[in-house]
């Protein structure tokens, strides 16, 4: 019995890297602010549910469990409102980007 | 197996501190330290240190990020004036600080074998104070002139911030946080986080005694709520010249004094504790120290007042 | 080579790159950077000496654990006026005619 519990807890947990590992990808890989924000809030939060879910069978009591799942429930929420807020923030800083980078290349092609 | 855990922790210190200290932007530099501090935390919690790690966490990386993201947000734009030491300048830094690390881990490596220890002395004098946890016993009881020290050293920094405002807005409101409403997500996260937050930092000073927690770290935990609650905007901009204000950052030194000099009445020495009533004390002054350290900690981190809003 | 060691060696690590942000940093935000992770590497070294003073039934030395609980708190405060000095200093530059001397009606 513990034997099963121990194979679920490596497969879930090694899910949950396998999602990290994808919104780490993301994050290095995609274009612009917006896109890494999507791609990393998405796969963090599923790769903590896999890893919270994996480490549930190895607590040592009811009440760890219990924990464990609140900060689950509590990360969801803050990675979700960080994520909305954060993305406002990008795309009120996006126009002010663009006329940095206009003025750059203005300034090139007066070169 | 765990020493290459511990080895890759390190290397990933490492790599956030130079990502942190090589950033030519401010605020990419800034998120590369908040990272850097919650691994420092991990590197903390891998040395049994559970206190520190909540403290460094919660202070040296979550409230310290708040403050330096501020900073970066005002920061102007670096120009040639403030560009920094030139390349034999760079060179030279570079030899110092090689020579500085070389030094310390030469001394690390020169520790000397038997490690000197007090927690023989710690272990043995705490049941006497009625804790159990016996980094809560340094800080409270054995080494309790630190804390005080400590304590004003945060109220010195309180008015050397204030000491920062304009002559007629010294009794004002610091500087809003947002312009305008706040961001809906922010108050809705407020909302749902700030009543558990509150209720795990008045967990985590009750549990102090006994298990990792207490005065600092729940002090931290509050004040950090409290600023969610400012960012969210269902919370007033504290007045800097409310007296109940004051009377709540000045409760925690000043109770402390007057503890440190009750020890001179009734136990015989400065800081001593009454014997038999040592814990009721201890919690009590622990409430004061919290309360004042979560008060000034939002305080410091708002700012100079600004004053109030001319209509 | 224990845990404690390996610690240690990344906090005189730390304090050096600390050390070269103090130094090199172009505006005063990289400068208080390196203090605060030149402190950081000193309460590691600090961290290391508590884990190899373990012993009578503890897991680490708790006084130096103490110490730089104490030391983090300070180390913030620190920073925390540092950053106010420097906004202060920035809106000064900014406007460079504003006086605090409004209340006596002095002229600047």
């Amino acid at each position: 019995m513990s034997l099963l519990l121990d194979a679920g807890t490596v497969v879930l947990v090694a899910a949950g890297l396998l999602f990290f590992a994808a919104g780490t990808l993301g994050l290095v890989r995609l274009p612009d602010g917006l896109s890494r924000i999507h791609a990393l809030t998405k796969a963090d939060n599923v790769g903590l549910a896999l890893i919270v879910l994996g480490l549930l069978p190895q607590a040592p009591s009811l009440l760890a469990a219990v924990k464990m799942a609140a900060v689950w429930l509590l990360a969801q929420f803050a990675s979700g409102a960080v994520a909305q807020v954060m993305a406002e923030a990008a795309m009120a800083e996006a126009p002010m980007a663009e006329a940095a980078m206009a003025e750059a290349a203005e300034q090139e092609a007066q070169r | 197996m765990s020493l290459l855990f511990d080895g890759l922790l390190c290397l990933l210190l490492a790599g956030g501190a130079l990502a942190a200290v090589a950033s030519p932007a401010p605020r990419a530099a800034v998120l590369a330290f908040m990272g850097y501090g919650l691994l420092l935390g991990l590197a903390w919690a891998r040395l049994k240190a559970p206190d520190v790690a909540l403290t460094e966490i919660a202070i040296g990386s979550g409230i310290s990020g708040i403050v330096l993201l501020r900073a970066a947000a005002g920061a102007r734009p670096a120009d040639a004036a403030t560009a920094g030491p030139g390349a034999t300048g760079r060179a030279l830094a570079a030899a110092v600080s090689v020579a500085v690390a070389l030094a310390l881990a030469a001394m690390v490596l020169a520790l000397p074998e038997p490690a000197p220890s007090q927690a023989a002395d710690a272990a043995a004098a705490l049941p006497a104070t009625g804790l159990g946890n016996p980094v809560t016993g340094v800080l409270l009881a054995f080494r309790a002139l630190d804390t005080l020290l400590e304590k004003i050293v945060l109220l010195l920094a309180l008015v050397g911030v204030w000491a920062l405002a304009r002559d007629p807005k010294w009794r004002g409101r610091p500087a809003p946080l947002f312009e305008g409403a706040a961001p809906a997500p922010s108050a809705f996260l407020a909302r749902i986080l700030v009543p558990i937050g509150v209720l795990v930092g008045i967990y985590l000073l009750w549990t102090g005694a006994d298990a990792p927690g207490g005065a600092f770290q729940s002090g931290a935990t509050l004040a950090a709520m409290g600023l969610l609650a400012l960012m969210g905007g269902i919370a007033p901009l504290p007045d800097a010249g409310s007296r109940r204000l004051r009377a709540v950052l000045l409760a925690g030194p000043f109770g402390l004094l007057a503890v440190g000099f009750l020890g001179w009445a009734s136990a015989g020495a400065f800081l001593a504790f009454p014997p038999g009533i040592e814990k009721l004390v201890i919690k009590t002054v622990e409430v004061a120290i919290t309360a004042s350290i979560a008060l000034t900690l939002i305080l410091v981190v708002l700012g100079p007042p600004a004053g109030e809003e001319r209509p | 080579m224990t845990d404690a060691l390996l610690y240690g060696l990344a906090g005189a690590a730390l304090a050096g790159a600390g050390t070269y942000g103090l130094l090199t940093a172009a505006g005063a935000l990289g400068r208080i950077l390196g203090f605060n992770i030149l402190g950081g590497g000193v309460f590691l070294i600090f961290g290391a000496v508590a884990r190899r003073g373990a012993g009578a039934g503890l897991a680490a030395d708790p006084v130096p654990q103490a110490l730089v609980i104490t030391g983090i708190v300070v180390a913030f405060c620190a920073t925390a006026l540092a950053v106010a000095l420097l906004l202060r200093l920035d809106a000064a530059r900014a406007a460079p005619d504003q006086d605090d001397g409004e209340k006596r009606g002095e002229a600047p």
